[in-house]
């Protein structure tokens, strides 16, 4: 009796490739400090706790569309020069920051990166987008929302401050 | 579908498959009204002037206005030799290393230049001039590098893909390409790997009703060199400047209309 080899298909071949995609995807996340969740073979994502506030929608409209309200402001504010809409990224880093690395992909347990390792999904924002909130300069009354709360004052602290990072 | 089947089952499923083209059917309805009424505003009025015409609520930024003309006039008489704070100011705004290797980002540099037969020098910054006719955004194959509404150029680093024809293009030599990748970008600043960027005009400062980083610095360095303003608004100063003084612009045989102007050279 002969042995013969059948070929897989190409069918069977892609089949065989998401299997262990989606094989890996879940190890990787368990591998990340994830919890298990009762009746589930894959840990659930750890999603920090906010800063404060009510987020601008729902966790589940969020969860779905947050992605397209994201794309959507940034073509406003980019190219139309409109910075006052709700759905900006800087608005949602300075809500999301961890508390303790006060960024939303510093680590596996942040606030964006738990949810995308979880789905395997790679976030590109931060290559060019900053992942922290923009510190609040020196002076508790400057606002990180603008110059809105801006004094005197602090102008001319910032002031002193930058002619002391040009003279050297 | 199986034509042979009659049991009411199928007969169901059939029924279901006919929903969803009913409110497709309901969702066409809906967009061509939404159509309708978009179109019927006004002959000549589109949504998008509409749009900028909404009124600005207190203190916010409603948009880049197409009555806008965002420009510079900088005095080369007033422009110190030597003095780099414009540089170092761009350089502190927008998170830049500072580094003058061909690798490095440089969004404005000084330049020294010498009439060749008196010997007489003159200092002055570059940068991106704004141009309302800019090469920059004629060879840009994805439509990543723009003109706002209010004359500012810009690159869409989304869809920037790299190619650096606008560094080619443009005369000023203003547009670098990031080579490396960066970490601790400026909130306000996105900048990365394989895209190009320039000067911004400070667009998020000016947005906000600030000047840009390089005007703020001259003025505080005491030399003033460097006047911020709207072209279009026969009130502001730099319009007037602009229609008593001789201004010149760079390279003006191009024809780009850039809204750096100099004065003094």
């Amino acid at each position: 009796m002969a042995l013969t080899f059948r070929l897989p298909s190409l069918g069977a071949l892609l089949r065989l490739m998401l299997l262990a995609f989606i094989t890996l995807a879940a190890t990787g996340a368990m591998a990340a400090e994830g919890t298990k969740t009762a009746g589930s073979r894959v840990s659930a994502p750890i999603v920090e706790k906010a800063k404060g506030g009510e987020c601008v929608a729902d966790p589940a409209f969020m969860r779905r569309n947050h992605g397209d309200m994201l794309k959507h402001q940034r073509d406003d504010t980019m190219r139309g020069g409109i910075r006052t809409g709700k759905n900006s990224l800087k608005a949602c880093i300075e809500c999301h920051a961890s508390k303790t690395t006060n960024s939303v992909n510093a680590s596996g347990s942040n606030f964006c990166q738990s949810c995308h390792n979880f789905t395997a999904v790679k976030i590109d924002c931060f290559e060019c987008h900053a992942s922290k909130p923009a510190p609040t300069a020196f002076h508790p009354l400057v606002s990180p929302h603008g110059n809105s709360a801006e004094t005197a004052a602090s102008v001319k602290l910032r002031q002193v401050v930058v002619q002391q990072q040009v003279k050297p | 579908m199986n034509s042979e089947n009659s049991t009411p089952e199928n007969t169901n499923s059939v029924d279901t498959e006919a929903k969803p083209n009913a409110s497709r059917r309901g969702f066409l309805g809906i967009a061509a009204t939404a159509g309708i009424a978009g179109a019927l505003i006004a002959p000549g009025v589109r949504l998008i002037e509409v749009a900028q015409a909404a009124p600005a609520t207190d203190g916010v930024s409603k948009g880049a206005d197409s009555k806008v003309r965002w420009g510079m006039l900088i005095d080369s008489g007033k422009c110190s030799s030597g003095c780099t704070d414009c540089v170092t100011a761009c350089n502190t705004e927008n998170g830049l290393s500072g580094g003058t290797l061909p690798t490095d980002s440089q969004w404005i540099r000084k330049i020294e230049i010498k009439e060749v037969k008196t010997g007489k020098t003159q200092s002055l910054p570059m940068m991106c001039q704004h141009c309302a006719e800019p090469p920059c955004v004629d060879v840009c194959p994805t439509g990543a590098s723009f003109k706002r509404a209010d004359g500012i150029v810009l690159v869409d680093k989304h869809i920037c893909i790299g190619c650096r024809y606008c560094v080619m293009a443009c005369p000023y030599k203003a547009r670098s390409f990031v080579h490396e990748p960066l970490s601790n970008q400026k909130p306000d600043v996105p900048r990365g790997m394989g895209t190009v960027e320039g000067c911004t005009l400070c667009v998020h400062k000016v947005d906000k009703g600030e000047s840009p980083a390089c005007v703020s610095a001259c003025a505080s360095a005491g030399h003033e060199a460097i006047l911020f303003g709207d072209l279009n608004n026969p009130e502001s100063d730099i319009a007037k400047k602009v229609a008593t003084l001789a201004t010149r612009q760079v390279r003006e045989n191009l024809d780009l209309n850039t809204g750096v102007r100099y004065i003094g050279i």
